[in-house]
């Protein structure tokens, strides 16, 4: 069992970085988009026979505790078989 | 008055701030691993700059988890002195000592430089002997001191006095061309509410001798040992 967290910057928060992202898909030619915004992903295995919950309240933890700033970050997370 | 250096693994300004507490503050000082977790003989800590952890995840973020961090806290709790330069302001705000977040710059690069402090506080353990006849230069290294807080955490640091240092121009002026980074309110240093924390991206360490440039950085250690001498630490 795996657990998916995905951690992006709040809407309030400015992100530099998307907008240099976004900046160079212009030179590349893409003209239509509105707005890129970069965030972080991470994979978390589960040893064999964690049930379901446990990774959901597990994962929650260690992306509240961890893997995002509640300050600047939201976090979301996915259980995956 | 005993001062403690926290070295965690890529702290890389650990030796300079060691230096400058024996050479020009001259007081003892000692490097405490970031495994330790007794801090019973220190007066006051200094969390210093580097790269902590390689900067994995976010700037600060993994250092907060070391064991020291929660003597640390412990030690921030009793009333004494804790003071994060760089990445010691970062991992102090990671930690919760220190409210708000430090991001990426708003230019995205890197900025090594000078730069000219204006002193909002002076009634501070750590700014009590510093001047306020000129802005205060100090350099700043780093990518991530993009100060950054909600706006009710904005109004309670204006309000309480916590917002110690601001970026300015070489008048004192507090203008959008002199902040380095896109730090909300200019800001460069701020306190905690008992004012007995204090973390600043600049660099007063590497401010302490005519040789480097400016020895404006001299004050903020001296205010300190002032302020514990008074107390008799």
């Amino acid at each position: 069992m795996k657990a998916l967290v995905y951690v992006t910057l709040k809407p309030s928060v400015l992100d530099p970085q998307g907008k240099a992202i976004h900046h160079s898909t212009e030179l590349l030619g893409f003209t239509n988009l509105a707005d890129i915004r970069q965030g972080k992903y991470f994979e978390i295995a589960f040893s064999e026979g964690v049930s379901e919950s446990d990774a959901q309240t597990a994962a929650e933890a260690i992306a509240k505790d961890v893997l995002a700033n509640p300050v600047i970050e939201d976090y979301r997370v996915e259980i995956a078989q | 008055m005993k001062f403690g250096v926290i070295v965690f693994p890529g702290s890389n300004c650990d030796h300079d701030a060691y230096h400058v507490i024996s050479k020009h503050v001259g007081q003892p000082v000692d490097f405490i691993w970031h495994k330790e977790t007794d801090l019973s003989s220190f007066d006051a800590l200094i969390v210093p700059g580097g790269f902590s952890y390689g900067d994995y995840l976010r700037a600060g973020a993994l250092a907060r988890f070391s064991p020291v961090m929660e003597s640390v806290k412990r030690f921030a709790a009793e009333g004494k002195f804790v003071f994060g330069i760089c990445n010691g302001f970062q991992i102090l705000c990671e930690a919760g000592l220190l409210p708000g977040a430090l991001r990426r710059n708003a230019g995205l690069h890197f900025v090594c430089k000078h730069v000219n402090l204006r002193l909002d506080n002076r009634d501070t353990p750590f700014t009590s002997a510093v001047k306020t006849d000129r802005p205060l230069s100090i350099p700043i290294a780093h990518a991530e001191g993009n100060y950054t807080c909600d706006d009710a955490t904005y109004s309670e640091l204006e309000e309480n006095g916590q917002i110690v240092f601001r970026y300015c121009d070489e008048n004192g002026e507090v203008t959008e061309a002199a902040n380095p980074n896109g730090s909300r309110g200019n800001i460069a240093g701020i306190c905690n509410q008992d004012r007995n924390v204090l973390g600043m991206m600049p660099h007063p360490e590497r401010a302490c001798e005519e040789i480097l440039g400016s020895n404006d950085g001299r004050d903020i250690f001296r205010s300190l040992t002032n302020t514990m001498g008074g107390l008799g630490a």
